[in-house]
């Protein structure tokens, strides 16, 4: 062995600084995604909707007679002192409508579209900086919203159309409740709301009984949500309470009475001529109720949602302002 | 100007149009959604889907007769369509560039030479025109205009040489021979598997936008899936990647569009050509030409596919582009391959018939868009472009797999389970967007009673039928009306036996013994059955104590023991009313193999497929 077959020590220093570093580097980048415990069960942070309900004021109720859906909301609320009185400046408002079908807006499956721009046009009048839209609907989002006619209403109106998307959603819980536990709800669009209006049309339903303001709160359900059909009533219950609008409005002006909840002819209608706002969606269900000629018994989630202190059954017990418009 | 600036420009502008248009795509009235944007325009200038169908179906439909614009400017300018506007070739060429940047030039040169397998796509063509032909010539038979068109060939064949008119004779013999085959041998048209338009159509639609979509813009909520996307993928990535090392490949060997129009070319008026007949023989026009048509030998028409680089590497100015004297270098199409090939072609479709599926075991599973035609017109049309997949809202359009016969490959079928819903009742975008109405359009009415299959309740899987669980969502979502889904009630006694009464009072009944499930038969849907058999909804209950609802009924004051029960809604499909629009079987909670299910059984377009001893008058029950 020559020395020319010896290594430099110049050359033998780089190279064991060359041999250290890429040892550290992968050394380091060991200890750095070294994971000695493996996965571990999902720890859940279940969140919950905040009360939205308006504080200070008592519950109030006002029942409309008559065939124009716009002026019976605008005679309503003038009748209850004004959308003033729920809607302050600067509220950023949500509407939560029943778009669940992809299907025109004259047979009633769905919320109407006059109303949701009159309601939008009336909480912006009122001084909303924000009012939005949005439903988790059954059939194909973008179809319901556009052929329903809610999206074009409301975006003219100025409101902001919400689709679902898988983000909206996060695991929630209601306290002592059984169904509705680390369960996927579209929380999404509440982020930073003050005001909560439900919106929906007087329905029959076939499991339920019917489909008013407390089975709508079901469209905020994700996940396989259908298989709450198996105790719907205590699932409307649940809803009842999970979310607490600040106001409800009830188209009954053509209620579907047969072949709900999805509708799909004229024969499935019946004019009723009625328009329900109200602040305890209890009440205002158990007025619809009657639009069907339902009894509460065959309603059971009213009564349940009652016991459950989301409202009251006896709308009586509301006075209820009645009055005529158009 | 260099025209291939111009030549470039035109590639870029066709291949953006073309990604726009597919982009543009969406139901929706946005100005970059689908509102009388031409999103079929490259399928209806494409000759060969053109072709195809007219001999397929002996029509050309709608849309169609712009592929004759094409035809006339080939017959003017050679391949312009090849060179500048086909998206594919446009793909090849970038990668061909790219591959061959740093090549010698005599590599470059190596690259281009004309090989005699380029031949090759003049066979595919003859293989599926013969192919699409086998039937389209029997049924063309019964009109004069096919039979005038045949007896015109003969004639121009025997004008022209004799090759010709074998050819002739020997198509009309495989007529013949076909005609025996009638039974089972309708269109068998597979253009669409090769046509690279419609293989573009496939990739952009079901590989490249559902993996953009989301990103810069949202071109629809949720995710798309496609069926065997990655097929699509893999042909488009073969013929771009293998044009890395043989520039144009699929153009050269494989295109039967290509093929077409080389043949079409034969009679263009302008083509490339050289002003003297001896050059020195440099060869640097062949470095960088893209059709590999000999410019520095013979100038090989029928593969030029005008992309002009020779014109502007020629160092002596040779070439030229305009009317040349002298007829075009013909085709050597090798008369016994053709005549293979047309053989081939001709005999697939039979051969492929054979398989049962096309007859009395057809697959059930194969549900197929709304206004579909019956199958066989059905597959003597659709050339697998994917328009109507991709235009479904509600991603419910699949691509078949090879699962219904190879011959209905990446041809639309329902897939309930993979789609956002089922078919939206409102809904008739792929009838009006086919491209050669192997959907044809329908109107709204007449979408609502259409049938494209019926839904059979499984009562093995059922919640309420097989566990005692309500449920109901298919009824529920059910969208005609009258709902074809009705319901049945049931109620279903619990496990729990005769239960003896201690006692009735204002409070409830009180049982001897404490069975019951605390406040578990709360739930609306539970009752007590008396002894004398009536029926009390249960409102709450204790482990030893029930209230029920006030009916107005005596609460049982014997001591006859009561029983528990569940009342269930037991869903029932009536098939006179059930278009199968699949929305039950979606919505189904019962995921994984659902227990309500639409298959292809009572569809319109079969009468043999029918259920019902009457056919029910339109929206009637």
């Amino acid at each position: 062995m020559g020395p020319e077959d010896l290594i430099s020590r110049r050359n033998f220093l780089a190279r064991a600084l060359q041999a250290g570093l890429t040892g550290t580097l992968v050394a380091g980048g060991g200890i750095l995604f070294y994971d000695p415990d493996g996965p571990m069960p999902p720890v859940v942070q279940a969140v919950s909707l905040p009360d939205f309900s308006i504080s200070g004021i008592k519950k109030q109720l006002c029942i409309v007679h008559g065939p124009d859906r716009k002026k019976s909301l605008r005679s309503a609320f003038q009748a209850l002192g004004g959308m003033e009185s729920f809607i302050r400046p600067k509220d950023r408002v949500l509407i939560k409508v029943n778009a669940a079908f992809a299907t025109p807006p004259q047979l009633g499956a769905t919320t109407h579209p006059e109303l949701v721009s009159e309601t939008v046009r009336m909480c912006i009048e009122s001084g909303a900086a924000y009012v939005a839209v949005t439903d988790n609907p059954i059939n194909d989002p973008q179809s319901c919203f556009e052929l329903t006619g809610i999206g074009p209403a409301a975006r003219q109106a100025g409101a902001r159309v919400i689709l679902p998307d898988p983000g909206a959603f996060a695991p929630l819980t209601v306290p002592n409740a059984r169904l509705i536990r680390n369960w996927p709800v579209m929380v999404g669009p509440f982020e930073g709301i003050t005001r909560v209006i439900g919106m929906a049309p007087v329905k029959d339903h076939h499991r339920s009984g019917a489909s008013m303001t407390l089975k709508n709160w079901y469209g905020l359900l994700g996940g396989r949500r259908n298989i709450f059909h198996q105790d719907i009533h205590t699932i409307i219950q649940e809803l009842s309470i999970m979310i607490r609008p600040s106001l409800v409005i009830l188209d009954g002006v053509a209620a579907m009475v047969r072949n709900g909840p999805t509708g799909g002819s004229f024969s499935d209608l019946r004019r009723t001529d009625t328009l329900i706002v109200g602040t305890d969606p209890v009440a205002v269900d158990a007025v619809g109720a009657s639009l069907l000629q339902r009894s509460l018994d065959q309603l059971p989630f009213l009564e349940k949602a009652e016991a459950a202190g989301a409202g009251t059954v006896n709308y009586e017990s509301l006075n209820p302002i009645r009055i005529t418009a158009g | 100007m260099d025209m291939r600036v111009v030549r470039r420009i035109c590639q870029i502008f066709f291949l953006a149009l073309f990604l726009w248009l597919c982009a543009v795509m969406t139901l929706g009235t946005g100005w970059r959604q689908l509102r009388g944007w031409p999103v079929n325009w490259f399928l209806q200038i494409d000759p060969l889907v053109g072709l195809g169908t007219l001999l397929s179906t002996g029509r050309l439909y709608a849309g169609m007769i712009w592929s004759l614009a094409v035809v006339c400017m080939t017959l003017a300018f050679g391949r312009f369509f090849c060179g500048w506007v086909c998206p594919l070739g446009t793909c090849q060429q970038a990668a061909g560039y790219a591959g061959r940047r740093t090549r010698s030039l005599a590599g470059k040169v190596a690259v281009n030479q004309y090989h005699g397998a380029q031949n090759l796509k003049y066979w595919i063509l003859a293989a599926l025109a013969a192919a699409a032909a086998g039937s389209g010539m029997f049924q063309g038979m019964m009109h004069v205009p096919w039979l005038v068109a045949v007896i015109v060939c003969i004639a121009i064949g025997y004008f022209r040489g004799v090759s010709a008119f074998y050819l002739g004779v020997g198509l009309m013999l495989f007529w013949a021979l076909v005609a025996g085959f009638q039974k089972i041998a309708p269109g068998f048209l597979q253009i669409g598997l090769l046509d690279p338009i419609c293989l573009m159509q496939r990739f952009v639609n079901f590989v490249m936008l559902p993996l953009v979509d989301g990103g810069i813009v949202d071109m629809y909520p949720g995710n798309r899936f496609y069926a065997l996307g990655w097929f699509s993928a893999a042909m488009v990535g073969f013929a771009v990647a293998a044009s890395v090392r043989i520039p144009r490949f699929y153009c050269r060997y494989v295109c039967p569009l290509g093929a077409l129009f080389g043949l079409i070319s034969q009679a263009s008026l302008w083509t490339l050509f050289r002003k003297n007949v001896q050059c020195r023989k440099c060869r640097v026009c062949e470095k960088d030409c893209e059709g590999a048509c000999e410019p520095s030998d013979r100038f090989r028409v029928s593969e030029c596919v005008l992309c002009l680089n020779c014109m502007a590497s020629c160092p002596d100015d040779e070439i030229r582009f305009g009317i040349a004297s002298g007829r075009p270098l013909p085709i050597d199409l090798e008369r016994r391959r053709l005549l293979g090939a047309v053989v081939l072609g001709v005999a697939a479709g039979p051969v492929s018939r054979l398989d049962p599926l096309n007859a009395a075991a057809w697959n059930p599973e194969l549900v197929r868009p709304p206004g579909s035609l019956d199958e066989a017109e059905f597959l003597s049309r659709c050339v697998k472009c994917g328009q109507c997949v991709r235009i479904c809202p509600t991603n419910v359009i699949q691509p078949a797999g090879i699962e219904y016969g190879f011959s209905r490959w990446a041809t639309p079928v329902l897939n309930f389970r993979a789609g956002a819903s089922g078919c939206q009742l409102n809904c008739i975008a792929c009838g009006h967007l086919c491209p050669t109405a192997a959907i044809r359009p329908l109107g709204l009415d007449e979408k609502k009673t259409l049938r494209i299959g019926t839904a059979f309740v499984d009562w093995g899987r059922c919640l309420p039928w097989a566990m005692d669980r309500p449920c109901i969502v298919c009824q529920e979502t059910c969208p005609v009306s009258p709902k074809a889904i009705s319901t049945r009630i049931h109620f279903s006694f619990l496990d729990l036996g005769p239960l003896a009464v201690e006692a009735v009072d204002a409070a409830g009944i009180h049982l001897k013994e404490s069975v019951l499930p605390p406040d578990q038969l709360a739930t609306g849907d539970y009752y007590c059955v008396t002894g004398q058999d009536v029926y009390l909804r249960i409102l709450a209950n204790t482990d030893r104590l029930l209230v029920l609802e006030d009916s107005g009924v005596q609460h049982p004051v014997s001591e006859d023991p009561i029983r528990i029960a569940i009342r269930l809604q037991r869903p029932v499909v009536d098939p006179n009313r059930c278009i199968g629009c699949g929305i039950c079987q979606h919505e189904c909670p019962v995921r994984g193999k659902p227990a309500i299910c639409v298959t292809a059984e009572n569809e319109s377009r079969h009468r043999s497929h029918a259920l019902l001893i009457s056919e029910p008058q339109s929206g009637q029950p």
